[in-house]
Parts: C-alpha cells; structure tokens; sequence
C-alpha cells in the first residue's frame, strides 16, 4: 500500500510540476470544442443536437493524447526498471500510474464538461448526465490506454500509432456514452446504457493492469 | 546461495555468451571483467531477471528463479546505465520514493543520504546534479532499502576517488552483512577477495 500511495503521490507531483503539462488535456477540451460554434455556425439547434457527441468525441481524443506521458518518460529514464524490482506486483503499479493519469486527465474533463455543455446549448440536465456518463467513461479510456502506451513504448512516432490502437477500442465507450445521454434527454431513461459502461469500465479495471502489465515486461526485456 | 549453471544468451540473432556458471555465498563479491560488448551488462540482466537466457538456469536457494520471478525481483538492487532521476523532484524526493518501492524500513533514508555524501544536496531537484552525483544518487538506493543482492552495472563510471571509496565500503558492509554482489567493472572499482569471471565476448 505504502508503495501504491508513494507511485500516486510521485506522479501526481511530477504532472503539477511540469506545469502545463499536467494541463493540456483541459486546454486540449477546451480550445477544441470552441471550434466547433465557429465551424458549423453558432445556430443553438445544431449545437444541441451534436454537442453530446462533439464532447464525447473530445474527451477520448484529450485522454489519448496525453497516454504518451503515461509510460514514457519512465521508460526513458530506468524508473520502469526500478519499478519492476518494487515490492509491488506490476499490475498494481499499472493501476497506481492509471489513477493518477485519470485525477488529471478524466477527472478533469468530468468536472470541466457541465460548463461546456451550457457552452454548447445543452439543457442543464444533459449535463448531469453528460457528466456522470463522463465518470464511468473516461477511467476505461485511461485503462485501455494504458495498454497501448506499454505495448508502444520506445516507438517512435508512438503518436500516430497509439491513436490506431486505440481509438478503435475507444468505440463502445463513445456509443454508450452519448446513447446513454440521449435516452436519458429523450425520456426513455438511459440506465441501461450507464450498467454497461459500468461493467465495461469494472472488466477493464479488472483485465488492463494485467495487459499491460504484460506489455511493460517486454519492454524492459 | 546464488547460483547459475550454463547460462547462455542470444540477443538479435548473435551470441552473446554462452557457458556461464558460477555460485555465490552469503558475503560473495563476484566481479564481470570484460572488453565493451563482451557481455557484461546483458549478464547482469539476465541474473535480475530482465533477459532470459535460452539456455541454463539461475537459482537462488536451490530453486529457479523463472519459477519465482516476482520474489526474485523483490530480493535485489540493479544499479545500471540508466539512473531512474526524475528531474523535477528533489534528492530527498527521489530517495524517499525509492525507499516507498522497497518498503525500506525508517530511517534507511537518512542512511542512504549518509552513505554517498548526499546530504548538503537533499533539496537540489534532479536536474541539477552533476553526472557524478547523479550516479551516487542512483547508488544510494543500495542502501534504501535492505535486499540480499546487489548487480552494479559499471558503478564507478563518473564517480571521483572518495566517492569510489565510499562504493567501495558500501559493498564490504554489504558482504559483512551476508549480501551477495556482482559488479561489472573495467577495474575502476576495487573490491578485496572477489571472484573474477572474465567474459570474452
């Protein structure tokens, strides 16, 4: 435990230390979705009816860009060594360094979506909703994440790669996410929607520390 | 006891050694001389259970250490080429983060920090440390931390003379204490009474 705390607190330290670093995936969000009113006109029934998705979309791309930092930097330095040789099985430290990717990343957007929902015309009940959707989605994009930044390690241009092996991955979370937000606005109720992403972020907590987990082994070979 | 039989290991398609056995006591120092690509690092590797040799085994205690990889990784230090600094956290931040992993017992800190003159540096962030304190940054997790072996991957590279001195301590009270130590070296770290495998490459 003592272990867990101390790969939590040290990366938490390292993000907030890096200064913007730790902010770009907001900043990403944020700059991004106020495109989209200058791209497709400020008309507030075509923000309605896409803003949701728009989110949703901007969520997974804001998490998937900031997944190089996750592993890399380790890697680079030997930490991913000493960490191999820590008294903590490597899928527990796996699920230490995705924990803290979340609080900064997915987090982040959760507490962050309410408003730009309201910036996209969306009722203040979307954004309840929205925002809970966002709680039980953006942890699986970490944990799916995680595998691909283990498996890419040491790839260069790991960039454009992780987004082809990812994002792909990425689809059920953004289909239930936004159906489940849908629903719920429509008055069919989106509960079945939230159960699955429920359970779809319980299997990947249970099964991604152990991928990737597996994937940093080989790395280190 | 620390032992390998006839390990052998190939990396990219060439041999990089093959035949290699040794057996280690409690208080052993085993030293890996060898010319640049003979092997040396790969070994040490291979022995903390990063590389598995095609050929041979490793066992500590009479048992495989691919049958308890985990425990095995658990009861050793690896010092090598890469130091494992973060640049923004301070000495004392690196230091206590290492002694968390290791679940190093109080005040094994403070001894590290004693053990490699790193005490007037405790709040220096890692980026701005000489190479030579770095390294003794990264060898003070030796002592973070009680583990029975020690694999050093060219320790002495950078360091000055009392700083070698005080490596040089740190492993004679590591055999004192029944610890285990294989160093690769080029001779720049002199260690009394230790067992010599000369690599060829």
């Amino acid at each position: 435990m003592r272990a867990f705390t101390a790969i939590l607190g040290r990366d938490l330290r390292l993000s907030l230390r890096s200064g913007v670093d730790s902010a770009q995936p907001l900043i990403f969000f944020v700059i991004a979705l106020t495109l989209f009113p200058l791209g497709v006109g400020p008309s507030p029934e075509i923000l309605q009816r896409i803003g949701v998705g728009v989110i949703w979309v901007l969520a997974l791309l804001a998490v998937m860009l900031s997944l190089d930092r996750l592993f890399q930097a380790d890697a680079e330095d030997g930490t991913l060594e000493q960490l191999a040789l820590a008294d903590l099985p490597l899928e527990l430290i796996v699920l230490a360094k995705c924990l803290a990717h979340w609080l900064l990343s997915g987090l982040i957007l959760v507490i962050a979506s309410p408003l730009l929902a309201l910036l996209l015309h969306q009722s203040t009940e979307t954004a309840g909703v929205l925002a809970f959707a966002l709680l039980l989605g953006t942890p699986v994009l970490t944990l799916i994440g995680s595998v691909g930044a283990a498996l890419l390690i040491g790839a260069r241009r790991g960039g454009v790669l992780i987004a082809l092996l990812v994002l792909p991955l990425y689809i059920p979370i953004l289909i239930f996410g936004v159906s489940a937000v849908e629903a719920e606005v429509m008055g069919l109720g989106g509960s079945a929607q939230l159960l699955i992403l429920g359970a779809i972020l319980l299997a990947a907590l249970a099964l991604a520390p152990f991928a990737a987990a597996a994937a940093l082994r080989l790395s280190i070979e | 006891m620390f032992e390998a039989h006839n390990l052998a290991c190939v990396r990219g398609g060439r041999s990089v050694f093959s035949g290699i056995s040794f057996s280690l006591e409690p208080g052993d120092v085993l030293s890996l001389q060898g010319p640049n690509g003979s092997g040396k690092s790969t070994l040490i590797r291979v022995l903390a259970g990063f590389l598995t040799p095609v050929l041979g085994e490793i066992r500590w205690d009479d048992i495989d250490i691919r049958s308890s990889l985990p425990e095995h990784r658990a009861r050793l230090h690896y010092v090598g080429h890469l130091d494992g600094i973060k640049s923004l956290l301070s000495v004392k931040e690196n230091l206590a983060f290492t002694c968390a992993l290791n679940g190093a017992a109080n005040g094994a800190l403070d001894r590290a920090l004693e053990v490699f003159d790193l005490e007037g540096l405790i709040d220096t962030p890692g980026r701005f440390l000489s190479s030579g304190q770095r390294r003794r940054l990264s060898l003070a997790r030796l002592v973070a931390g009680e583990r029975p072996i020690w694999l050093l991957d060219e320790p002495g590279v950078g360091l000055d003379a009392a700083s070698r001195q005080r490596l040089e301590q740190a492993i004679v009270e590591h055999r004192q204490a029944g610890g285990i130590t294989v160093v690769a070296t080029h001779g720049d770290v002199a260690v009394k009474q230790a067992a010599v495998l000369e690599l060829s490459g």
